[in-house]
């Protein structure tokens, strides 16, 4: 019993960290049709922002803050400097279909160079604002601490937050049309470029905090969130992409199946587990189980 | 306060799709552009709202150029476009549909006033403000995709096939109501359309567009007694 | 029979061609012979890329994956079950082939981005697999010896010579097949389908089975420059194929030109210079580890952009602009 409440816990609170990167894939997917590959990159490059904030204040709590605006200020300045001048120069030929994304790898490969440059490879570490032993319950201590409770409140807060943005201001309307139909938006007199700049600016954020709500129980270094995107990629495939309820839910089925496969199982079939769901969500429901729409396929 | 188009030529992609074209739309007046599938008329108008780029010409509104500037800058100037296809959100509710057009206008009282009038216009949206646009029929969807137009107190309308797939009693409700707006709302109006009797009908002028190019231009009561164009274009 | 001579003179061209290495290959000295065999293998690696990108259009960041599956698949047919090196090689192909063909059903007809990130997935989970079943041989890998050249040859024909021919002889043999299937009725499809889908299905081309016959022939040709890697570098481990091996052969691709097999070679050439590039820049200005380690990356990445940026349908642009 106690062993299936620890991995319900842990499951939320991984869960919840793969959230933030799903909906930050989710969120430029919703403003550019680009699965933002560098968004690994960004995150770690407000980690180590965050971490130079804590080395030099003392408090994780201003690294947190500088990493979340560090992020967006990043976010927004690589859509309004890299990807709109490349979306505006290539226009023909059959690159058109690949040159967004193949450019958001290349700026994964410069970002990582840059931290590499910077930081050097080596593993730093980030010390979590509470306590990280684990809560102990009837006398024995489970893998759920204060500082996962700590995540798990912080990721919920955001998520609030975000659908307040979505559904209740006229940011959020004018973000959600430009979503689902630029052109239309245009006609309405929406800044559409500007808007998408604020999406990536928002999936700068939620990568930003990712990066130092998931570092303080691992390591920093370049390639440190690689498998994060990878997970938010396949919790936002869950979700059907488009969706960001789809992908906190997403996030939330990828987590419980890897954690109770790690409790129950192996921790060894982690990644098998993770890339079969990712290839059964494809094969059968390609528009994500939390989608109505049809399917992905062309 | 007119609009006017001098030697317009566009192309879309490799095709000429617009070749040399002028005509003028007097303030306060409707303007029917007519002609078969194909003739360049999408491909106008979208280039007067800020979609497309055009290769020579000029038109201006109200004495300024209006062509190579954005579309959302257009609109802001008071220059609607309703594009074809029934440009409704269907992702968005009624309300939300509406609202778009009035989210960046300053005086946010006239956006509620509008809103209301628009709901007076046409007392269906009124009753399907919160569903999602995608389970609107046809009709409706032509209503709000016009309503969110009004919403942002246009001066100019560009109308695009308002007709197009609608069933011939809500075309003609369509239409009446198009009229009544030039002087209930004090618009310009440029409608671009396939059902072309229906659209002289209620139009002051009338441009009968063919392959690109103008191949008449008259009031729009002389085009419907015009034997050429009646056996061309109309079909009788 | 106009095709048949053009054919023939595709052969004539790749002997003629393979004479020149091979003659290029008896004058220069063990580490050029090395990296002439890298030069190869990548080549191979990039040709199988711009198979799968420029003639199907579908991008694939999983291609280190595959060529894992074919080194590890060559590595142990020597080692375990002691057959030759050339079998083995061939058996890294049709493995790695057969592994494409499987994923093929599942993630070829999918749209672009779900392909590349489904992809990438691979890339990150399948090397992390290989730890976990002891016939893999965990962290340490499992050796790959192709043995000494034949006594036939002399003695002074260098262990590296021999790479060097085994790596030339197989990627010009792979490449003469590619170039001769693009050029028949399946080229002209590929590239139907690739631009336009729609149109492609309305004169009656299958484009789901001919999306995954790509993505088969990609990963054959993926494993068997996966055989050669582990063949020059004596062994096959995990850490041999990092995702960014993934990203090199695709900037190796894009510099090359996506769309056209006939520059190859340049992608090959660059992949090897890259590091020698930076290792000379570190020699000149000096620099702390992290920056030695992490040049060769950056170079990669800044080549890509600019590739995306300047030259996005191949160096044969640039040239044109000129006239």
């Amino acid at each position: 019993m106690l062993k299936f409440i620890t991995a319900v816990l842990t499951s939320l609170t991984t869960g919840s960290i793969y959230a933030l990167m799903s909906t930050a894939l989710v969120l430029v997917w919703r403003s550019t049709r680009v699965i933002n590959f560098a968004q690994a990159g960004q995150a770690v490059l407000t980690t180590y922002i965050g971490y130079e904030v804590i080395v030099r204040s003392g408090s994780y709590w201003v690294g947190l803050i500088m990493a979340i605006v560090a992020g967006a200020v990043i976010g927004a300045a690589i859509d309004r400097f890299f990807m709109r001048p490349i979306f505006k120069r290539i226009t023909t030929g059959p690159i058109v279909m690949i040159a967004p994304v193949v450019a958001t790898l290349g700026l994964l490969g410069i970002v990582q160079a840059i931290i590499g440059f910077k930081w050097g490879l080596t593993y730093q570490t980030i010390a979590a604002p509470v306590s990280t032993d684990g809560y102990r319950i009837f006398g024995s201590v489970i893998a759920f601490s204060p500082f996962n409770l700590m995540v798990l409140v912080c990721v919920t807060i955001t998520m609030l937050l975000l659908t307040l943005l979505f559904q209740k201001t006229n940011l959020g309307l004018a973000l959600r049309a430009s979503a689902h139909s630029p052109e239309i938006a245009k006609l309405s007199g929406i800044k559409v470029d500007g808007i998408r700049t604020l999406g990536w600016a928002l999936a700068g954020a939620a990568g930003g905090l990712a990066g130092m709500l998931f570092v303080p129980s691992t390591y920093l270094y370049p390639n440190a969130m690689d498998v994060l995107l990878v997970f938010g990629f396949i919790a936002a495939v869950i979700g059907g992409l488009d969706s960001l309820f789809g992908a906190v839910a997403g996030a939330m089925v990828l987590g419980f199946a890897i954690n109770f496969t790690t409790s129950y199982v192996s921790s060894r079939l982690v990644f098998p587990t993770a890339f079969i769901i990712l290839i059964l969500v494809l094969l059968i429901k390609p528009a994500g189980i939390f989608s109505n729409k049809k399917g992905r396929r062309d | 306060m007119s609009l006017i188009v001098e030697n317009l030529t566009i192309d879309h992609g490799a095709i000429r799709a617009i070749s040399n074209v002028s005509f003028t739309v007097p303030q306060g007046e409707l303007a029917a552009i007519i002609g078969a599938n194909g003739a360049g008329k999408t491909t106008l108008l979208r280039t007067l709202s800020g979609l497309k780029e055009s290769e020579s010409g000029s038109a201006t509104w109200n004495g300024k150029s209006i062509l190579g500037k954005r579309a959302e800058d257009l609109a802001r100037s008071g220059i609607m476009h309703v594009s074809d296809g029934k440009s409704v959100i269907a992702e968005l509710t009624v309300k939300e549909n509406l609202a778009l057009a009035g989210l960046w206008r300053k005086d946010k009282k006239d956006v509620v006033k509008a809103t209301d009038e628009v709901v007076e216009l046409f007392p269906i949206l009124g009753q399907r403000m919160t569903q999602l646009a995608g389970s609107l029929s046809g009709g409706e969807r032509q209503m709000l995709a016009i309503s969110r137009a009004l919403v942002a107190r246009p001066k100019l309308l560009l109308l695009d096939e308002p007709s197009l797939g609608l069933a011939p009693l809500i075309v003609e409700q369509i239409f009446q109501t198009i009229k009544s707006l030039v002087t209930k709302m004090d618009l310009t109006v440029l409608l671009v359309e396939q059902n072309a009797m229906g659209a002289l009908k209620i139009a002051d002028e009338g441009v009968v567009l063919n392959l690109g190019s103008v191949v008449a231009a008259d009031s729009a009561q002389n085009l419907l007694n015009d034997p050429a164009v009646r056996s061309a274009y109309l079909g009788f | 029979m106009h095709n048949f001579s053009a054919t023939k003179k595709r052969l004539l061209l790749f002997i003629l061609f393979g004479w020149l290495l091979l003659l290029v290959g008896d004058r220069v000295g063990e580490l050029r012979q090395y990296q002439g065999s890298f030069v190869a293998m990548y080549t191979l690696a990039i040709a199988s890329i711009i198979l799968l990108t420029g003639y199907s259009g579908q991008l694939s960041l999983g291609h280190s994956a595959l060529m894992a599956v074919g080194a590890y698949a060559g590595a142990l047919s020597t080692n375990n079950a002691h057959l030759h090196p050339v079998i083995a090689l061939i058996i890294a192909t049709f493995v790695a082939g057969l592994f494409g063909l499987i994923l093929g059903f599942g993630v070829a007809r999918l749209s672009g981005p779900y392909l590349a990130g489904t992809t990438l997935a691979l890339a990150v989970s399948l090397p992390s697999l290989a730890n976990q079943f002891p016939i893999l041989g965990g962290e340490q890998g499992v050796a790959f010896d192709v043995g000494a050249p034949p006594a036939r040859f002399g003695e002074d024909f260098s262990q590296y010579k021999w790479f060097f021919w085994i790596s030339s002889l197989a990627a010009l043999i792979m490449i003469w097949l590619i170039a001769n299937l693009l050029s028949s009725k399946y080229g002209r499809s590929f590239r139907a389908m690739r631009d336009n889908q729609v149109a492609a299905q309305l004169t009656g081309i299958n484009t789901g089975r001919l999306k995954v016959t790509a993505f088969t022939i990609s990963a054959g040709m993926a494993g068997l420059a996966g055989g050669l890697l582990v063949m020059l570098i004596s062994g096959v481990s995990p850490s041999a194929f990092p995702l960014s091996l993934s990203f090199s052969l695709l900037t190796g691709a894009v510099v090359t030109g996506v769309y056209s097999l006939k520059g190859v070679m340049l992608g090959g050439l660059v992949l090897v210079a890259i590091p020698e590039i930076a290792d000379s820049v570190v020699n000149r200005i000096g620099g702390s580890e992290g920056f030695t380690a992490t040049l060769p990356g950056f170079l990669v990445s800044a080549l890509l952009i600019a590739a995306v940026l300047f030259a996005p349908n191949g160096p044969g642009q640039l040239l044109k602009k000129k006239h």
